[in-house]
C-alpha cells in the first residue's frame, strides 16, 4: 500500500514534489474523464425527453430533467406485449445468476483444490483441458447445447440456464481456485493426512477458511459475466424464463419501432446496476483478493 | 358389436367435449417489441383473449429477427418448437423443408385465403401446395420520403426518375443541404440499392437479378449503371452516415437538415410519432420507376403436440388474416393489409398510395419481392449480394469489380 | 472399500466435471467439426460431403477481413490494454488518497454489457454528434475524428472501446501484483540510491511475470470472444470492415441459414486459440509441476 510514497517522498522536494503531485493527480482524473464519458453520455440521455433528444444535441446536459424514461424502463416499457418494463425479467436474472454462481464456485474450489494439492497422474491433463475450454467461442456451443437441454429435458427452463451457465464458467473458476491454492505449501495438506483428516475435511477446515480472497473474486468474475449474459438468455430461455438482458435488447433493438433512447439508457443502467453495486462494494475486495494470491499463478 | 359401435360412439363423443372445452393455447415467438409494433400485436393477443384461447408472449427483439431466428432454431433443435413463430419469405420454406412445419390449410381454405390475398403473396404462404403460414401485412420498401418545407423552399417536385433525383439532390448540396439521410448499415445499404435496381432494371430485371438469380442479368450493363447510380447517391450522404439508426436519418429529414430518404413504411411511425402530417409536414413517393417492393410480415406454426396448442394455431391464423385485425393492425404499424379486401377509410394517404400501387402492380406483374429484406432469396444468397452492395457502396470500388464480385459471391454462396 | 474410496476421493470429485467438459466442450467441437464437413443449412445435418464449406470460406473476401482484423484487433487491443493497465496501476499505486473512487470508476465497464454502452460510443465516437463536433464547438475548427465512418480506420475504435471496457480489469490485476511485491527488496534498492523508474524497470515489473501472462490469458479470451462490442458498436460496417470472425460466424449460422459455412469457420477459430493456448498451457504447466 505505501511502497511508492516512500519513493516519491524521497524523489522529490518542496515545489517538484506537490507539482509532481498535482501532475499526478490530473492524469488520474483525465483517465477517470475517458471511463466515466459513456456513463455520463447514458446518464443524460436517460434524464432528458425524447422531445429533447429529437430536436437537439445527443452529447449535452438536459436542459429539463425528468425521471419519467427511469419510471417506463422499470415498469412500464414494453418487451413486447407485456409494457412491465424490465421489472419481471430481473428476478429470472437473479434466479439463474445466483445458484449459477454458487455452483459454480463451489465446483470450481473443489477442483482447484485437487488439481493444486492432490496431484494425480493426469490431474495436469484435467487442467488443461478445463482452461481450454475456457476460449471456446459460445456461438459454437449453441445448437448442439439446444440438442442436449432437449434431451435432457431442461429446454427453456430455469434449471438449463444454470446448468449452462455453470458448464462454462467452470474453466474459470477451476483456473482461480488453482492458482490460489497452489501457492498454500503442499506441507500443510500432508501435515493434516497424517493426523488423519481426509480429503473433504482437509478442505472445509484447512482450505476453505483461506478462501475468502479468491472467493470473492470468482464471484465477481461469474457473477458479471452471468449477469450480463445475452446470447445464452436468448437461446436457452422461453416466455417466462427470459433474463433481464433479453428483455434489455427488446427494448433497445427494435428494428422498425420508434426509438425511445431515454428509455434505452435508463433501462440497461437499471438491469447494470446489479453488476454496478457488486463491483462498487466488492471492488475494494477484488483487487485484496487478486493480491492474496490468485495471479501468482 | 353393438357395445363396439357404442364405444366408439361414446369414443367420439369424448373427443368432441374435449375439443369442445379445450382452451387454445399459443406461445407466439416474434420480434415487435418496441412501443407501437407491440400494441399492434396487443390487440392480435386481444382478439385471441376473447375467443377464450391464453397467449404466452415470447418477444425476442434485434437484427430484424436476427436474434429471434437464434431463439426459435435452439428451440426447434430442442425439441421445443413455440406454437407459433414470426418468420417470412423463403425461410418459411426453408423451415418447411425441415420438417417442423404444421399444416394451416384448413383454416385456410375455410376463410378463402387464395382469393382475398395477392396472388404472390399468397405464393410465400404456401408450401407444396399446402398453407403453411399467415400474412399479417405488407410493408413497402421502395418509398422516397421528404422534407416538404425543404422542397418548396428550393422549388424542388418529388422525383420520378433518377436523373430527376440526381439533378435535385444536385441543387439541394449547392443550397447547403444534405440531399440525401442515410445511415450506413449493410441492410439500410440494401434498402436503397434495390430501390435504384428496380428504378433502372424494371420490374423483369429485377425479378430476373434478385429472384432468379440470372448471371446475365447481374452483369449486365444495366446492374454497372445501377452501382454507378450507388456511386452517384453516394456523394450526396453526409459524411458522418456510417452506423446511422435508419430512425436518425429520419430525424435528420423532420429536421430539414436534410432532404430525402429513401425507406420503408416503417420510417412513416417515425413521422408521425413527431407529430408530422403526410402531405403536410412530409411527403411520401414511390422512388422512381415501376413496381412495388413488398415486405410481408408472416406468422408460421410449427407441428406442436397438443389438443389445445393446435386449437390455439387455428384460432391464431383465423384471427390473423381476419379482416378487423389486418385494419387495427395496420393503422398501429404503418403499413398496409395483406388482404385487398379491408375498407381503408381510416388510413392515411400515404397508405392509401401504397394500397392503389399494390393492387395495380399485382395486375400488371411487377408486385415483387424485397431481396434486402428477405423476401425474395434464401438467406446465404441474399447476404452474399448484401456484402458486395455494402462493399461497393462504402469503398471506391468500381462497378465493373463490384459486378464481377456479385457473380462470384452468388456463386460462392450456393 | 472404503479404503478405495478415500483413496480416489480426488479423483472421484473431479469425475462430473472431466466429463462435462468432454462432452460439453470437447464433444461440441467434435460435432462443429463433423458439421463443417456437411452442406447444413438452416439445421444442421450429418451426411458428409467435403471440404467444400472450407473452400467457400477461404474463397470469401468477408472472411477474409473478418479473419485479418481478429489480429489487427487481437494485437492492439492486449498490448494496448496491458501498458495502459500497468500505467494505471503504477499512478495508482502512488498513495493516493481517493483511490477507492478511482478504482470503481476505472473498474466499472467491466461490469455493464455492451448492449447499450455500444449505442453511447456510437454517439461518441460519431463526428457529426461526438467528440469531434464537441472539440470543433471549443473552437478547434480542424480537429478530426472520424474513424468509425472510415472504412480503414472503423476498427480501432472497436480496439478504443473494448480497452475502455477492459483495461480496468487489467489494471486491478497489476494493483495486485504491485502490491505483492516483497517490499523488502524495494526498500534496499532505494537505501542503495537507485531512482525509482529503475526501481520499476529493473525488480518490480520484472517480478510480475505471471501476471502478464494471467492477463493476458484473459485478455485473448475476451478478444476472441469480441461479439457484442462489434455488432453494438459498428454491426460489422462500414460495409464490413470491422468483422472478426465471431461475428462472421453468428451471422452464417443465424441470419444467413448457412450453418456448415458457419461451423467451418467456427474450426478455424479454434484453430488459432489452440496455437495461442497451448503453449501457454505448456509453459505454465511445466514450470509449476517439475
Amino acid at each position: 500500500m505505501t511502497d511508492m510514497s516512500y519513493t516519491t517522498s524521497t524523489s522529490g522536494k518542496g515545489v517538484g514534489k506537490i507539482a509532481l503531485r498535482w501532475g499526478l493527480y490530473i492524469m488520474l482524473g483525465l483517465f477517470a474523464l475517458f471511463y466515466l464519458m459513456p456513463l455520463f453520455v447514458m446518464l443524460t440521455t436517460s434524464l432528458k425527453s425524447l422531445e429533447e433528444i429529437r430536436t437537439g444535441d445527443l452529447i449535452s446536459l438536459p436542459r429539463e430533467v425528468t425521471l419519467d424514461a427511469w419510471r417506463t424502463a422499470w415498469s412500464g416499457a414494453c418487451t413486447g406485449i407485456q409494457c412491465e418494463g424490465v421489472r419481471p425479467y430481473f428476478w429470472n436474472s437473479v434466479l439463474i445468476a445466483i445458484p449459477a454462481v454458487m455452483i459454480s464456485t463451489l465446483i470450481g474450489a473443489l477442483n482447484g483444490y485437487v488439481v493444486a494439492q492432490w496431484r494425480f497422474k493426469g490431474a495436469n491433463l484435467f487442467f488443461a483441458l478445463m482452461l481450454f475450454g475456457c476460449f471456446i467461442p459460445f456461438q459454437v456451443v449453441l445448437l448442439p447445447m439446444a440438442r442436449m437441454l432437449g434431451l435432457m429435458g431442461l429446454a427453456g427452463t430455469i434449471p438449463g440456464l444454470i446448468f449452462v451457465h455453470v458448464i462454462y464458467g467452470l474453466g474459470f473458476t477451476t483456473l482461480f481456485f488453482r492458482n490460489y491454492y497452489v501457492s498454500i505449501p503442499a506441507e500443510l495438506t500432508k501435515a493434516a493426512k497424517v493426523d488423519g483428516a481426509g480429503f473433504f475435511r482437509v478442505f472445509w477446515s484447512i482450505f476453505l477458511p483461506l478462501s475468502l480472497p479468491i472467493i470473492v473474486v470468482t464471484v465477481i468474475w461469474q457473477f458479471t459475466q452471468i449477469w450480463n449474459d445475452f446470447l445464452f438468455g436468448v437461446s436457452f430461455s422461453q416466455a417466462g424464463t427470459q433474463p433481464v438482458t433479453v428483455a434489455l435488447n427488446n427494448i433497445v433493438n427494435s428494428t422498425t419501432g420508434v426509438k425511445a433512447y431515454n428509455v434505452d439508457m435508463a433501462a440497461a443502467i437499471i438491469a447494470a446496476l446489479p453488476t454496478l453495486l457488486v463491483y462498487v462494494v466488492a471492488g475494494k475486495y477484488f483487487v485484496r483478493g487478486l493480491t492474496a494470491g490468485s495471479v501468482k499463478g | 358389436m353393438k357395445t363396439k359401435v357404442l364405444g366408439a360412439v361414446s369414443g367420439l363423443a369424448i373427443v368432441a367435449s374435449t375439443v369442445a372445452f379445450a382452451e387454445p393455447q399459443a406461445e407466439v415467438l416474434h420480434y415487435w417489441t418496441s412501443g407501437g409494433e407491440a400494441k399492434s400485436v396487443a390487440v392480435l393477443q386481444g382478439e385471441f383473449a376473447a375467443n377464450g384461447g391464453t397467449w404466452t408472449d415470447m418477444p425476442v427483439a434485434g437484427g430484424g429477427g436476427d436474434a429471434a431466428g437464434t431463439a426459435l432454431r435452439a428451440r426447434v433443435l430442442a425439441g421445443n418448437a413455440p406454437t407459433a413463430a414470426q418468420i417470412k419469405g423463403p425461410a418459411i420454406q426453408e423451415w418447411y423443408e425441415e420438417g417442423v412445419l404444421a399444416d394451416i390449410s384448413a383454416v385456410a381454405e375455410a376463410n378463402n385465403w387464395a382469393d382475398v390475398l395477392p396472388a404472390s403473396i399468397a405464393g410465400h404462404m404456401q408450401c407444396d401446395g399446402t398453407w403453411c403460414a399467415a400474412p399479417v401485412n405488407v410493408h413497402r420498401v421502395d418509398w422516397i420520403w421528404a422534407n416538404a418545407e425543404v422542397l418548396s423552399a428550393n422549388g424542388i417536385d418529388m422525383p420520378t426518375s433518377w436523373d430527376e433525383f440526381n439533378a435535385a439532390a444536385e441543387q439541394l448540396q449547392a443550397a447547403g443541404i444534405i440531399p440525401l439521410a442515410h445511415g450506413g448499415q449493410a441492410w439500410q445499404d440494401a434498402t436503397v440499392f434495390e430501390a435504384v435496381a428496380l428504378g433502372i432494371l424494371g420490374a423483369d430485371g429485377f425479378h430476373k437479378a434478385f429472384v432468379e438469380l440470372d448471371t446475365e442479368t447481374l452483369t449486365s450493363d444495366d446492374m454497372k449503371a445501377v452501382f454507378d447510380q450507388m456511386r452517384t447517391m453516394r456523394g450526396f450522404v453526409d459524411s458522418n452516415f456510417s452506423g446511422r439508426d435508419w430512425n436518425l436519418a429520419t430525424a435528420m429529414v423532420m429536421n430539414g437538415e436534410a432532404a430525402f430518404q429513401i425507406m420503408g413504411d416503417w420510417a412513416k411511425g417515425e413521422f408521425m410519432a413527431a407529430g408530422k402530417v403526410p402531405g403536410e409536414d412530409f411527403l411520401c413517393a414511390s422512388t422512381p420507376g415501376e413496381g412495388f417492393l413488398y415486405n410481408v410480415d408472416s406468422f408460421a406454426m410449427f407441428a406442436v403436440d397438443g389438443e389445445e396448442k393446435q386449437q390455439g394455431q387455428a384460432l391464431l391464423a383465423e384471427l390473423i388474416v381476419g379482416k378487423n385485425f389486418q385494419e387495427v393492425f395496420n393503422l398501429n404499424k404503418g403499413s398496409i393489409p395483406a388482404r385487398t379486401d379491408v375498407e381503408l377509410d381510416a388510413f392515411d394517404s400515404c397508405a392509401l398510395l401504397s394500397a392503389a400501387d399494390m393492387s395495380a402492380s399485382n395486375d400488371n406483374g411487377s408486385l415483387l419481392p424485397s431481396y434486402a429484406h428477405g423476401m425474395a432469396l434464401r438467406g446465404a444468397q441474399s447476404g452474399a449480394i448484401t456484402d458486395v452492395v455494402t462493399a461497393h457502396f462504402n469503398s471506391d470500388m468500381s462497378s465493373d469489380d463490384a459486378v464481377q464480385m456479385l457473380a462470384n459471391a452468388i456463386a460462392n454462396s450456393m | 472399500m472404503t479404503k478405495w474410496l478415500e483413496e480416489n476421493t480426488p479423483k472421484l470429485v473431479l469425475a462430473p466435471s472431466f466429463v462435462a467438459v468432454l462432452i460439453f466442450v470437447y464433444g461440441f467441437i467434435a460435432w462443429t467439426a463433423w458439421v463443417s464437413l456437411t452442406r447444413s443449412r438452416l439445421l444442421p445435418k450429418y451426411e458428409i460431403d467435403s471440404f467444400i464449406q472450407y473452400d467457400r470460406l477461404f474463397a470469401s473476401p468477408r472472411w477474409d477481413t473478418a479473419f485479418s482484423n481478429l489480429f489487427v484487433f487481437g494485437f492492439l487491443f492486449i498490448v494496448i490494454a496491458m501498458i495502459l493497465g500497468l500505467i494505471l496501476a503504477i499512478l495508482l499505486d502512488q498513495n493516493i488518497r481517493t483511490e477507492g473512487a478511482i478504482r470503481t470508476i476505472y473498474l466499472y465497464p467491466m461490469a455493464l454489457s455492451m448492449i447499450v454502452t455500444g449505442t453511447a460510443w456510437k454517439w461518441i465516437l460519431n463526428p457529426g454528434l461526438g467528440l469531434e463536433a464537441t472539440v470543433r464547438g471549443w473552437g478547434f475548427e480542424n480537429f478530426t475524428f472520424d474513424w468509425l465512418v472510415n472504412p480503414d480506420m472503423a476498427i480501432y475504435t472497436i480496439v478504443i472501446a473494448a480497452i475502455w471496457q477492459s483495461s480496468g480489469f487489467v489494471m486491478a490485476l497489476f494493483l495486485a501484483g504491485l502490491r505483492s511485491v516483497d517490499q523488502e527488496i524495494i526498500k534496499a534498492a532505494q537505501v542503495d540510491g537507485i531512482p525509482t523508474w529503475r526501481v520499476y524497470t529493473a525488480i518490480i515489473i520484472p517480478s510480475m511475470a505471471p501476471i502478464f501472462l494471467s492477463a493476458f490469458i484473459v485478455l485473448s479470451h475476451l478478444a476472441i470472444k469480441s461479439f457484442d462490442l462489434v455488432i453494438a458498436l459498428t454491426g460489422g460496417g462500414p460495409g464490413y470492415a470491422t468483422d472478426l470472425p465471431a461475428t462472421y460466424m453468428y451471422a452464417m449460422a443465424f441470419s444467413r441459414g448457412d450453418i456448415g459455412q458457419a461451423a467451418s469457420s467456427a474450426m478455424i477459430m479454434m484453430l488459432v486459440v489452440f496455437t495461442i493456448v497451448v503453449p501457454y498451457l505448456y509453459s505454465e504447466l511445466r514450470s509449476k509441476n517439475d
